[in-house]
Parts: C-alpha cells; structure tokens; sequence
C-alpha cells in the first residue's frame, strides 16, 4: 500500500488536478478575496491621482503569461478611464504588441475612452535597457509613432508630454526581468514612479523594492488580479480563476502532506 | 473566422496536453509548429521594428543624397549615421573564422557604454537603496514611531540578510558561531525557496485554469 502510494503514476496526480479545476468551473464557487497591502497602495495611488494625469503601462510579456497579466491589465486600464487618467501604453516584450494593443481598445470601447486622447499604444521598441533611458530625455526620440502609425506630434494627449517629467507612474506588467530594468533605469536614473504587476514565478523577487520604497505597489499574480478586480468592484476572470485556483492549491497541499506521511513512515519501517 | 480561430485554437492546446499521457506526434506537430511561428513572428517584427527604422531608413537618408540622378539636399554630416551602422555590421565579422578580430570593436563599444551606464545605476538599486530599506526602520525604533510587529520585522529582516550573507561567506572557515549563523541563513533561504516555489505554482496552476476555462465555455460552447 505504501509502495503504491510512493509510486504513484503522474498521471493519477494529472487527472485528479484536472477533476479540480474542471468540477469548481463548473459549480461557479465564490470564495471571499482580501486584498493584500502591495495591490491596494498601487489601487490607492492611482486612485489618488488628479484628472488628466498621465500613467504609462508597459505590457512587458507574450502570450505565455497572458492568464495571469491580462486581467490586472484590464483592471487598471478600466480604473484610469474611469477616472479620466490618461494612458500610454508600450511594449519592450516583440510578443506583446498585438495582445496590448487589443486590450486597450477593448477596455477603451468599453469605457468609451478615445484613442489619442484618453490613451495611446506606442507599439514595440528593440533595445530594452536603451528605449528606458531613451524615453527619459524625449519620448518622441524613440516611439516617433504610434502602433498605428500615427506620427506622436498629431496625437493630441502628447502635446505636453515629452518624457518621464510629465508621466505620474509607470506600471509595468511583467513575466520577466522588466521591472528590474524599469526601476534601475528609469525610477534610479530619472526618478520615475515605478509600480509592478508581475506573474507569479516573480512575486518573491519583487518584495525587496516594495520594501525600499523603489515600487509604489505590486500587483502579484493572479491573485492580486483578483484582488484588484475586487477594489474596481467588478469581478471577472481573475476573481472567477482564483477561486478555481484555491481548490487546486487545497489538492497539492494534500498531496504534500500525503507524500511526506508516507516517506516517513517508510524511513521508519526501514529503521 | 472567430469560430474557425477558436477551434484551431483547441485542437492545438489538446495537443500540447497530450504531452501528460506520452510524447507523440500531435505534441511534436503543436511543438514544432509553436517554434516555427515564434521564430518566423520574431524575425519579421526584428526586420520591421529594428533593422528598418534603425539601419535601413537611416542608411538611405544617408546615401541618397549622393546617388546619381537624385538632387544633392543634404550635407555630409548626414554620413555620420553610417558610423553606428558600420560598427554594427562589424558583429557579422564572426560568419568569417578570419575576420572575428573584427567583432572586438563593437563589442567593446557595447560593454563600454553598458558598463558606464549600468554600473552607478545598479548600484544604487541594489546595493545602496536595499542597505537602506534593511537599516533604516531602525531610526523609526529609535524615533518610537514603529509598531511592535513593525519592530518584529526589521530585527526578522536584519537578521535574515546577516545570515544569508554569511552562508554565502567563504573566506573564513564555517565553524563556531559563523556556522551557525550559516545555517540560520540555510533557514530564511529555505523560506524564499519555498515561498517562490509556492507562487510559481500559482501562476502555473493559472495557465492551466486559463486553458481550461477556454476549452470548457469558448470552445465546447461553439458545441453545444
């Protein structure tokens, strides 16, 4: 029996993780959300923000991170165009163009925002560390366009904005090192406001600026998502998924607890 | 189209999961498949946002004043744009074993100026702001402005990266008192281990959720 246990096929273990995610999609459960400190002082300082404020995002990921990215964009995007903050949007990520940019345009028909007056998608740049520190000196040195082609001095919201002086944060919604880049680069260098939402593989290294100041505030993975989508009082994927996710995470816990019980108690029957 | 994308789009994430069963020639098809257009995507947006409007256009803006036939507009200072553009093209030198000498000049250029810039920077994010946020809720004890948990916390976070630290500390022998503290540093990276190991997990749990959500209401709902 022990045996059994100790060797049991993956794909027992693949089958039980799909029975948990596919029984509670189907139940729609609703478990309660409490937002964490990191997402409610980005909430809080963006909700702080006058009207007519400028915020950047950078949409620093692919397809692959999607998931967990794409509902606290939407949250944001939707919290700025409610509260007639405008936005400029980029991508240092050659993945993220498309996907932004249609993110943007369905938060901003939802919203009834208007391109190049309440936001802007400035497309994709090569060069990471270089279109930063680019930006800080003249944007328009770098992003001569929008994504659409748009040259930046027709766009009416850039008129007065010329580089980071006239920016109030950067958000950067990340699935890798970006954010590092943004704060060494940009908040060190320029003294930008710098603020994260990351996937979850990153949360752990981000506490650290959070900490130090360097970060106004974290949005940390899908659960932070949630958290967000709770604040803005308009629960979609994010808030629908972690409750999902809550139900996996109760079966890897098990599973953990199974697995160690049963190697211990193998260690002292082999004793 | 949508439905057509949509049913594409199943076919090809099945195929991907029947990786958990075993390796075959669905998964290697969606694989090969997800390479190909991630390479052929990225070397066409390099052409288009990189090569172009940073080589190429400057290039022609350069030149075409001197071409025959085309009225001489421009100066020569618009010449200078060859010389980053030159330097560029060096990096190809490495194609020729003969001519790999040559991709020392770029390079050197490259690591100059990225050296220049990062290192200050760097610095200063994640040295000097770091020590800072380690010691200064200290002047906080000592102005009395911190909550007893607050005051927890620093002591907990000094104590952690004085530990850690001295794990990764190899000049002197760890025996005594610096073994010890090593392996309360073991300790508080066993508890980062752990506390990203926990995270990675939910968001790759969040990928699956994803997956599943569209297979189950996008795609079966085109179904029934």
């Amino acid at each position: 029996m022990l045996d059994k246990l100790m060797n049991i096929d993956r794909r027992i273990v693949f089958i039980l993780v799909a029975l948990a995610v596919i029984i509670p999609t189907k139940l729609s459960v609703n478990l309660p959300v409490s937002v964490s400190e990191p997402t409610q002082k980005l909430y809080d300082y963006i909700d702080d923000l006058p009207a007519g404020a400028t915020i950047m995002i950078a949409f620093d990921y692919g397809p692959a991170s999607l998931p967990e990215l794409h509902p606290m964009a939407r949250a944001v995007l939707k919290q700025c165009f409610e509260k007639n903050i405008r936005v400029i949007g980029l991508t240092l990520a050659a993945d993220a163009p498309t996907l932004a940019n249609t993110l943007m345009e369905e938060v901003a028909e939802e919203n009834e925002a208007m391109v190049g007056e309440d936001y802007v998608f400035l497309g994709y740049r090569p060069g990471g560390t270089l279109v930063i520190l680019g930006m800080g000196n003249s944007i328009a040195s770098v992003f001569d366009s929008d994504y659409s082609g748009t040259a930046l001095a027709e766009i009416p919201m850039m008129e007065n904005i010329k580089n980071y002086d006239q920016i109030s944060l950067l958000l950067d919604l990340a699935s890798g090192s970006t954010t590092e880049g943004w704060i060494t680069y940009a908040n060190a260098q320029y003294d930008l406001r710098i603020a994260s939402g990351v996937t979850g593989v990153l949360i752990s290294q981000m506490y650290p600026f959070l900490q130090t100041g360097q970060l106004v505030g974290l949005i940390a993975g899908i659960s932070g998502a949630a958290e967000y989508e709770d604040l803005i009082d308009t629960p979609a994927k994010a808030m629908k998924w972690i409750n999902i996710e809550s139900f996996v995470h109760l079966l890897i816990v098990g599973l953990v607890i199974l697995g160690n019980i049963a190697f211990f108690i193998r260690n002292r029957q082999e004793e | 189209m949508e439905l057509f994308g949509i049913w594409v789009t199943a076919f090809l994430t099945l195929c991907i999961y029947s990786f958990l069963y075993r390796d075959n020639p669905f998964y290697r098809f969606a694989e090969h498949l997800f390479i190909g257009v991630s390479v052929g995507y990225g070397i066409v947006l390099s052409i288009h946002q990189g090569f172009i409007p940073f080589a190429w256009d400057p290039f022609w803006a350069a030149v075409k004043p001197f071409w025959p036939g085309i009225p001489r507009e421009a100066g020569w200072m618009g010449l200078l744009k060859l010389i980053p553009i030159a330097m560029g093209l060096l990096f190809f030198g490495g194609l020729s074993p003969r001519h790999t000498w040559l991709i020392r000049y770029p390079s050197a250029i490259l690591v100059g100026f990225g050296s220049g810039i990062s290192i200050p920077l760097m610095l200063q994010t994640f040295i000097f702001e770091q020590t800072r946020g380690t010691i200064e809720p200290f002047a906080a004890i000592n102005a009395g402005t911190l909550s007893p948990w607050g005051i927890v916390e620093a002591v907990l976070m000094v104590v952690g990266v004085v530990c850690t630290l001295t794990y990764f500390f190899f000049s002197v022998e760890h025996r005594g008192p610096i073994n010890w503290l090593s392996k309360v540093g073991i300790g508080f990276l066993m508890i980062g281990f752990g506390s990203a190991f926990g995270n990675t997990v939910m968001g790759r749990v969040a990928l699956l959720i994803q997956r599943v959500d569209f297979l189950l209401n996008d795609w079966l709902g085109t179904i029934f």
